[in-house]
């Protein structure tokens, strides 16, 4: 990994010294162990504090939005995926970016990690394929295949999509025998189990609106839960309300998610919000083909119509 | 000053029989972590718990909490009269909830009990409620509370405080109210006073001692508001924020809500709601103009509230008891110890 | 102490349009329970939350005087959910008012003093309780000098039309209103904009004398300039402001300009304290 952060230090350094682009945006090194922040360089000097390491998992496109400027943004397989759907929905334009890809194995699952111990973690380090954890009392080294995110182990397309440079050699993507095995587990509850499910995956959502506020995507100037004026749904947590947020945000996603995982990276209780967007990911697939953000010359399936659409309704 | 051995063999016997007089809320683990919540039945506070996303903030202030209520019905007689909601305030008691919680919960006291207005939903909760705290032996490492006036070991706020020694709890009775909750576990063992406390200081100084994060604050009364809020600073600080309100629910201090109404049918009810001024909403006016509509006016606001707005306005130090919550929940790590510490240090450049 | 978000129940005893466009209407109040008038007490200056049960609560000026007996006033500008609602609402409708709320002009201070009042568009609601309060006999001899600038889009515009007109007509007040613009020939009063008013009209300042201002931000921009040219210092010109209001109390915390709360340490403070503070509203 520290070849990674070297090389991005140096791609984003040449860029901002070459004034190719006004700013560049990566992770820099947080003051917590598994910590990275966001970070902003507008001189090669302040590139000098980009890190690359398994907790880049937050999405940088987030801060891509309705920029202005020309930038530099460092980028994941699944992040490239996004800027591609941020460039189809006119939030971005290709020329104003630069982007340097990181071909990526998988970033870490802070609560998998957290899992093996029964203290809050004091230190944190990598070295190779595995993760040497301490905390007050114990010390563990755990191999990352063990504590791969979610989104991570199922993830095709590591290598990004678009980019101008790469911070490594591009990795090997992964064979998946059944890519959404997760969903399929869902799919086949009675519907009793698939409302206890829903509803215990819920029980603890605070409505901090991070899943939200971490996904790219979710731009829209006035969110359906922010508007007033009608007010669509109730700000409390009555269950029903706490539902319609998570239901409608999910498919105010459908066919542009590229399951960065950002959304469950961000939520302070740790609920597993893919849950829904992976539903709504596996029926893109089967019904239209589809995986977003791999072609900024494709329309996303649901704002084409095709005269073979598989729905009469339709037709 | 009274201090109670209870040995753990007695522990579970003693909090059931709380309950015949104590509504019971502590520490509980479910799939999603550690959660200070309601003890329905048979369970038990997990006293091993070492960390909790949520404080005990809620225990009095429900993230949702029904005000008021009124029949629309017209042919009721009573028809658009708002009435207070019916709120159970019989005794509750909070076991094992952290020092820095509790100091929070006073903190909170000085927003919602003033000289003016009693807010009557958290006050009668206040009343109603029994603080039983739990020492901190091995304090984690986010948290900062010895800088914050309280420690490990804090007693401000709560009525009885708790010390694990392995096999047994010494319990240090604070006040009257963690007398009774006491004798209503029949927790009835007096240990020696001085010895007792004896105790508690090593195991305060030896927890204090393992507290390896630390803010300064010293110099933040002497700034003045504006020069504070018109610091250059404040755009570095918000650039990676998203906005969301991790931080503000989190956090044991924050306390601004939102009113809203709810109909059902012929009912209304007027409910209050945790709100955070990390949202644009929080001051967007009926017109559309926004006096903070931008992120970086609204996470300065965060900060000056917490870190020089509350210390000018009540002189009790800042608004942060150290628990370290937002700093670890916040996705992009913004960590209110830097920014402290950014505050802290400014000096402004004529 | 009561449950300072309880409402007190009123019943819409009669309701006004205010202005041509329809946009502003008066509401006059009367108390369900005649000894929550007397609970009702308030000043001019002050505020209370209009509350509809099942709607919400809305933070609106008193426009009634306290020398105004049987019943309180408001008018309501139609902009949000609960003023829209409000304005459906029907003589004999029952709903609730929590107040009064916040501080008041500085009445104390301003007795033996020259008064100057500038108000634009649809907040003169507080600024009529006030001339009002003044103008009664009972009162009318603590005060110096009234000036009072008042100017609106166009005539129909004006609020209390009828009250600004009779006021004019009297010698203990000096009234200078206007309008932006207007096709009537009639027009008997001034056009231009509030600033360009107050410049050629208010008295210029001395020690004993004290300008309120309440208005659009726009407006209270563009006339600080105006009352400095004429010697106003800071702690002379007296304003009200205005910020989005939940409790009203001081408590929910969204209506800060830096520790001080519009709600509770307002909604009037001299720009000798605002100046002190962020300016966030």
């Amino acid at each position: 990994m520290d070849y990674y952060t070297e090389k991005i230090r140096e791609l984003s350094a040449a860029l901002l010294k070459d004034e190719k682009v006004d700013l560049v945006i990566g992770f820099k090194q947080g003051t917590i162990p598994m910590a990275t922040s966001p970070h902003v360089a507008r001189t090669p000097e302040q590139a000098q504090q980009f890190i690359w390491n398994n907790n880049c998992s937050i999405n940088l496109t987030n801060y891509l939005t309705n920029r202005k400027e020309k930038i530099g943004i460092i980028a994941k397989g699944c992040d490239c995926r996004n800027i591609v759907t941020h460039i189809i929905e006119n939030k971005i334009n290709r020329e104003q970016l630069h982007i340097i890809g990181v071909p990526c194995k998988g970033m870490i699952d802070k609560t998998k990690v957290a899992s093996f111990f029964n203290e809050e973690i004091t230190s944190y380090s990598e070295i190779d394929e595995s993760i040497v954890i301490k905390t007050l009392s114990d010390e563990k080294n755990i191999a990352k295949k063990d504590i791969l995110k979610a989104n991570c182990m199922t993830c095709l397309h590591r290598n990004p999509v678009i980019y101008d440079d790469l911070a490594a050699d591009l990795v090997e993507e992964q064979e998946i025998e059944d890519q959404f095995a997760d969903v399929r587990k869902i799919e086949e509850m009675t519907a009793d189990e698939k409302w206890n499910h829903f509803e215990n995956l819920l029980k603890n959502c605070i409505r901090c609106y991070a899943c939200r506020n971490a996904c790219p995507l979710c731009y829209c100037p006035t969110c359906f839960v922010d508007e007033s004026g009608p007010q669509w749904v109730g700000k409390g947590q009555d269950a029903t309300d706490v539902r319609t947020f998570h239901y409608l945000r999910a498919y105010h996603c459908a066919g542009r998610c590229t399951d960065c995982g950002a959304c469950v990276e961000a939520c302070p209780m740790d609920i597993n919000v893919r849950d829904f967007t992976r539903k709504l990911n596996k029926d893109s697939f089967e019904m239209f083909g589809w995986e977003a953000g791999l072609d900024q010359n494709k329309r996303p399936p649901l704002d084409v119509y095709s005269p073979d659409d598989p729905d009469d309704f339709i037709k | 000053m009274k201090f109670i051995t209870i040995d753990k063999k007695d522990w579970a016997k003693g909090i059931e029989k709380s309950r015949k007089t104590y509504q019971l809320f502590g520490p509980v683990k479910d799939e999603n972590g550690f959660l200070i919540k309601s003890l329905e039945h048979d369970i038990l506070p997990d006293m091993d718990y070492y960390d909790s996303v949520m404080s005990a903030k809620s225990i009095l202030f429900p993230q949702t909490e029904k005000m008021l209520c009124a029949t629309l019905d017209e042919s009721k007689k009573d028809h658009h009269i708002m009435k207070k909601a019916e709120i159970d305030y019989s005794p509750r008691a909070v076991v094992g909830i952290r020092p820095y919680d509790a100091k929070a919960i006073m903190l909170v006291n000085l927003n919602f009990d003033t000289d003016e207005y009693r807010d009557p939903y958290w006050c009668d909760a206040y009343e109603a409620t029994t603080f039983v705290g739990l020492g901190i032996n091995k304090p984690g490492p986010f948290d900062f509370s010895t800088s914050t006036g309280t420690g490990p070991f804090g007693e401000e706020g709560l009525d009885v405080l708790l010390a694990d020694l392995d096999d047994k709890y010494l319990a240090k009775v604070l006040t009257n109210k963690g007398e009774v909750f006491m004798n209503a576990c029949e927790f009835k063992t007096q240990a020696d006073e001085k010895e007792s406390q004896a105790l508690f200081d090593i195991l305060r100084k030896e927890a204090e001692k393992n507290i390896a994060s630390h803010i300064d604050t010293a110099k933040l009364k002497e700034k003045t508001i504006l020069e504070l809020h018109e610091a250059p600073f404040w755009d570095d600080i918000a650039f990676s924020c998203i906005n969301c309100g991790t931080c503000t629910y989190v956090c044991p201090t924050c306390w601004c809500f939102d009113i809203q109404d709810e109909v059902k049918q012929k009912d209304s009810v007027r409910l209050r709601i945790w709100d955070t001024c990390m949202s644009s909403l929080f001051t967007r006016h009926a017109t559309g103009h926004n006096p903070r509509e931008t992120k970086v006016q609204r996470v300065r606001q965060r900060f000056m509230h917490k870190l020089k707005y509350f210390l000018d306005k009540y002189d009790q130090g800042i608004m942060c008891v150290g628990c370290g919550r937002c700093v670890k929940s916040c996705p992009v790590n913004i960590d209110i110890r830097e920014v402290c510490t950014t505050m802290n240090s400014y000096e402004k450049q004529d | 102490m009561e449950n300072p978000y309880l409402p007190y129940p009123v019943r819409i005893d009669d309701i006004e349009i205010a202005t041509e466009d329809k946009s502003l209407k008066t509401f006059k109040f009367v108390f369900l329970n005649p000894e929550d008038e007397d609970k009702f007490s308030y000043q001019a200056g002050q505020f209370a939350e209009l509350s509809i049960p099942g709607v919400g609560e809305i933070p609106i000026g008193i426009a009634s005087s306290p020398v105004e007996k049987g019943f309180v006033k408001f008018t309501v500008f139609k902009t949000g959910v609960v003023t829209a609602h409000l304005h459906n609402m029907k003589v004999g409708d029952i709903m609730g008012i929590r107040g009064p709320l916040g501080n008041w002009y500085p009445w104390d201070k301003l007795e033996n003093k020259n008064v100057v009042i500038i108000g634009g568009g649809f907040a003169f609601t507080t600024l009529r309780s006030s001339i009002i309060y003044m103008l009664d006999p009972a009162n009318r001899s603590k005060f110096k000098n009234i000036d009072v600038v008042y100017g609106a889009r166009s005539p129909g515009m004006l609020l209390y039309r009828e009250e600004l007109f009779e006021w004019e007509k009297r010698d203990d007040i000096n009234m200078h209103i206007t309008v932006d613009g207007t096709d009537d020939p009639d027009w008997k009063y001034h056009t231009g904009f509030v600033p360009t008013i107050v410049e050629q009209n208010a008295p210029k300042a001395d020690e004993d004398t004290y300008a309120i201002i309440c208005g659009p931000p726009i407006m209270i921009k563009f006339t600080q300039p105006s009352l400095t040219q004429l010697g106003y210092k800071e702690h002379q010109i007296i304003m009200s402001l205005e910020n989005r209001m939940k409790c009203g109390i001081g408590m929910c915390g969204r209506c800060n300009i830096g520790k001080e709360l519009v709600c509770k340490d307002g909604p009037v403070f001299t720009l000798e304290q605002i100046n002190q503070t962020p300016k966030e509203y």
